[in-house]
């Protein structure tokens, strides 16, 4: 065979090998998949399971379109077909017709939810009324009478949906054509006519969600040990604890290759949180609960960049971000333990006083309240320095729109950073927040805390650029709150007061810091500021601030890591080379002691595809966001958190029509009735074949 | 539509070949041997036959319908064509290999007739014909859904099953008519199989209409297993004497030693 006849056998088989990838003509008559399916996860504590779980090849059940909560009973009691998928409108997902499913026993296949267009008006929040109740610092030795929300409930509208657990898999789905495509086939087979019950064939989902966790985490990491052990370089893990990064950044340079004490240090911790979550899994917009904290923290920040560099202050501003405050204080836990240990650059010592940015986005409507620990008060030190931080605030807050107050009872603190704190030992601090005793976000912690529920709005007919330059009046107020919280720390830092008034946050960097987070994190400003290799992470989508299992950082905190690093950092003249080596210049060895370098992508040139990069030096760090649990494997403990997120293997949906078991057993019967008489017929025929098919072979046959 | 459909379909489609594979061929090891044969014959003209399908698809308009079902129409016609090929030169195969057993072996009559043969290797073209028709619809037929969604009619799985029964025994029926017009050289017994076999593979473009295109495939069938009866020797009286119990006189009666 020459060459010629070997390419052309090679290009043939290629070209088969292409067409076969193509779908399967027959699966494609059978079933619809369904594109957007956004499933419920399991996440499990020391104690418990939560969140949702189907069987391991999917569930399968029977559409039912539910009107209204009435309309429940049908599934429940009087529908002929079960066990039904029930298919509902987020207005009828809330706590009473969740339950009634939950305890459907054997007749409910799984949920789908379809996302409405806009946010419920009066509100919604899977999450607990008193969110982390167990890892705060109030209990029965610690303030008795606050614990466990005794005295004010944080979370009212709180439906706890979320720390549920469900044996059938729960989707959100989009009012998309795929929901058409459920509605029509619900309408045009399922549907009872004039009070007869539907007949076969009925329209039917499948929905897999297989989760491999079972029972809590002390279980669930034992398997995963046993796994490891028993299988070389391919292990079955079932799940994976809750960790992402924290990002800190003292206003100073400090030698961060050295732990432990710094001497003559003292350092305020002014702090935000990272993460938020929904019910859902890759679902969690925290605007409010997550971003309005974030956003404020970063213009204070910037406004302060100046300041902190030309004036000498007594004491060092430490602006960190927490991830995974949501679920048990995963970040500050691990950031208190690592001060306790000496594992940190400065120690619980060094720390001089906590400033904490909450939930800050509604404040336009209403003051902010500064919330205080009564109980830490009652040692007249720490009240003495709570009353100079409270009187700085004030101060700061004197000449801008912004009206602080205190909550004149006898309160607990909100669910805060700051309580991690307080466990470890009496520290003067204050949670800056836009409510007083309870949240006046109504959708904490869900998918609807998002830029609508936060007032990020535009007006029509602007492109993408001119949204991202757009300053939208929240963002006016968020600056309001940052230039006040950023003066107040110059004063708290020991600055003097008549500077103070050269302190602005930028309305412009806050509103697009907001757009960034909440419309879309792929735009022309952002991709000025992100190092090249960090590109991939940016879509055109909302920021989702579930703090995940992954090791590395996810996008908020990638996101949050360039934006204070450029914001507080300054650019420097190093070759690309030197930047990306943590150095000024060939012989420096010093510099990584302090400062983190960064090469930016920078702005694009013009009629050209390649980037004017530079170089930032900021004191911007990662730290590792996992809870202490997972260090010292205790996986059984109270004291710290424990979350881990199930493992799995595919999540998919798909619709079809099914038949009903009669047909089916009938075929069956049939297939069997064939297959007996045909071995019937044959044996017959075959031990009589030498008469059946004897003439013509032997020419002389018997006549009779 | 779950395991239920799919036992019933698999033995709806394989019943009747299986039976004939269990009680005439698994006991005979030449048998076997050329009914996989044949099978490999089948399996070579599809393979042909689709990729000449396959290459005049890609070079068409993949746009236009008429164009593609144009193609499909040749594609169907010249693969009936092709199979019927391989047939005459499976037969010729089996004249030549008849010859050379006969030289090897020691004794005196062939060590299996032209006859057997023309059975055999019809059925083992039914076989892998009835395969590649009805596996990948069995395969889908496990899962928890019919045929509908789109409005294509409920019947697939329960008509094709059918469908490739009538197959498969059509081709044993038309391996014993064909061989045997080629050795009496009774050409229009041949080309009454390559029409036949024309009509039923274009009764299946009525479908979905499945009345429509089983029950003629049926009727084809029953001539066809009628003229296959004769052919093989059988007879009216035969059958008459099979059914009503006078067999065993007869057979006493035949075998005298001679």
């Amino acid at each position: 065979m020459d060459l010629l006849s070997n390419k052309w056998i090679v290009y043939l088989a290629l070209c088969l090998f292409v067409a076969g990838v193509s779908c399967n003509s027959v699966e494609n008559k059978i079933y619809v998949k369904l594109n957007y399916t956004v499933p419920c996860v399991r996440l499990l504590n020391s104690t418990h399971q939560i969140g949702c779980q189907s069987s391991l090849s999917g569930d399968v059940g029977v559409l039912h379109v539910l009107e209204s909560e009435e309309n429940l009973d049908f599934v429940l009691r009087t529908g002929r077909n079960p066990p039904y998928m029930v298919i509902m409108e987020s207005s009828l997902f809330n706590r009473s017709v969740m339950m009634k499913l939950k305890n459907g026993s054997g007749r409910v296949a799984g949920v789908a939810v379809v996302e409405p267009t806009s946010n419920p008006p009066e509100g919604f929040s899977p999450h607990t009324r008193c969110p982390n109740e167990n890892t705060g610092v109030y209990s029965e030795n610690y303030g008795p009478g606050l614990a466990h929300c005794n005295t004010t409930k944080w979370n009212p509208l709180g439906n706890g949906l979320s720390y549920e657990e469900f044996d059938f898999p729960i989707f959100s789905m989009k009012d998309d054509n795929d929901t058409q495509l459920i509605r029509q086939c619900y309408m045009d087979h399922n549907r009872p006519v004039n009070g007869s019950h539907p007949q076969y064939p009925l329209c039917a989902m499948q929905l897999s969600s297989h989760m491999s966790a079972v029972t809590n985490t002390p279980t669930c990491m034992r398997r995963n040990s046993i796994s490891f052990s028993m299988s070389n370089g391919q292990p079955d893990m079932v799940c994976d604890p809750l960790s992402d990064q924290n990002i800190w950044a003292p206003s100073k340079p400090l030698n961060t290759t050295q732990n432990g004490h710094k001497a003559n240090e003292s350092v305020i911790i002014v702090s935000a949180r990272l993460d938020s979550r929904s019910f859902f899994s890759e679902i969690g917009p925290g605007a409010e609960s997550a971003a309005s904290g974030l956003v404020t923290l970063l213009a204070a920040a910037h406004a302060l960049r100046n300041a902190t560099q030309d004036a000498q202050l007594d004491r060092t501003i430490f602006y960190t971000f927490f991830h995974g405050e949501t679920f048990d204080y995963i970040g500050s836990s691990k950031m208190v333990y690592d001060m306790e240990k000496n594992q940190f650059p400065i120690d619980l010592d060094n720390v001089h006083s906590v400033l904490e940015i909450g939930q800050v986005g509604f404040h336009s409507s209403s003051n902010l309240w500064l919330h205080t620990d009564p109980v830490s008060m009652r040692n007249s030190i720490v009240q003495e320095e709570v009353k100079n931080l409270i009187a700085n605030l004030n101060s700061a807050a004197a000449g801008l729109n912004v009206s602080v107050k205190e909550p004149g009872v006898t309160q607990p603190l909100p669910p805060s950073s700051f309580q991690r704190f307080l466990r470890a030992r009496p520290f003067p601090g204050v949670v800056i927040e836009d409510y007083n005793s309870s949240f006046s976000n109504k959708y904490f912690q869900s998918m609807f805390d998002n830029a609508d529920s936060l007032n990020v709005l535009y007006p029509p007919n602007l492109t993408p650029e001119e949204q991202l330059n757009h300053v939208t009046d929240t963002a006016k107020s968020l600056a309001e709150v940052a230039t006040m919280v950023a003066r107040a720390l110059f004063l708290q830092a020991g600055g003097e007061k008549t500077q103070i008034s050269s302190i602005n946050a930028d309305e412009l960097t806050v509103s697009r810091m907001l757009y960034s987070f909440l419309i879309s994190s792929n735009n022309s400003w952002t991709q000025e500021i992100i190092a090249p290799k960090d590109i991939v992470h940016l879509n055109n989508n909302t920021v989702n601030f579930y703090i995940s299992v992954e090791q590395q950082a996810s996008l908020p905190t990638i996101l949050a890591k360039y934006l204070l690093a450029n914001l507080t950092g300054s650019v420097v003249n190093v070759t690309q080379e030197n930047c990306r080596n943590q150095k000024e210049s060939e012989d420096d060895k010093d510099s990584k002691h302090l400062y983190n370098y960064i090469w930016v992508q920078g702005a694009a040139l013009p009629n050209s595809t390649e980037r004017d990069g530079f170089c930032v030096r900021s004191t911007v760090h990662l730290s590792r966001a996992m809870s202490p649990a997972f260090e010292l494997e205790n996986y059984t403990t109270s004291e710290y958190s424990t979350w881990t997120e199930s493992r799995w293997k595919e999540i998919k949906g798909r619709i079809f029509l099914v038949a009903s078991h009669d047909l089916e057993m009938l075929t069956l019967g049939v297939g069997i009735g064939v297959l007996l008489s045909s071995l019937l017929l044959t044996y017959i025929m075959s031990s009589k074949a030498d008469i059946l098919f004897s003439s013509g072979r032997e020419p002389t046959s018997a006549t009779y | 539509m779950t395991a239920a459909v799919f036992f019933g379909c698999t033995f709806i489609a394989f019943g009747p070949a299986v039976s004939l594979f269990l009680f005439t061929i698994a006991r005979e090891p030449l048998r076997v041997i050329f009914l996989i044969a044949g099978a490999f014959f089948w399996l070579v003209s599809l393979l042909l036959a689709s990729l000449v399908w396959f290459i005049s698809v890609q070079i068409s308009n993949k746009e236009s319908a008429s164009q593609q079902k144009g193609l499909l129409i040749f594609g169907v016609v010249l693969s009936v064509l092709l199979q019927e090929t391989f047939r005459f030169a499976y037969y010729k195969l089996l004249k030549k290999a008849n010859e050379g057993l006969l030289a090897l072996s020691q004794e005196e009559t062939m060590p299996i007739s032209i006859r057997q043969l023309a059975y055999v290797s019809g059925l083992g073209f039914g076989f892998m014909s009835g395969a590649f028709s009805v596996v990948n619809i069995l395969a889908d037929s496990v899962g928890p859904g019919t045929v509908g969604i789109h409005g294509d009619s409920q019947h697939y799985f329960l008509s094709s099953a059918f469908m490739t029964m009538a197959i498969i025994l059509l081709h044993m029926f038309w391996g014993v008519i064909f061989f045997d017009g080629c050795e009496k050289q009774r050409w229009l017994a041949v080309a009454a199989v390559v029409a036949s076999h024309l009509l039923v593979s274009s009764l299946t473009f009525q479908n979905p209409q499945y009345v429509s295109s089983l029950v003629p495939t049926y009727i084809v069938m029953f001539f066809m297993g009628i003229w296959a009866f004769y052919t093989a020797g059988g007879s009216l009286r035969n059958l008459k004497l099979c059914l009503t119990c006078k067999d065993k006189d007869f057979l006493l009666a035949n075998h005298r030693p001679r």
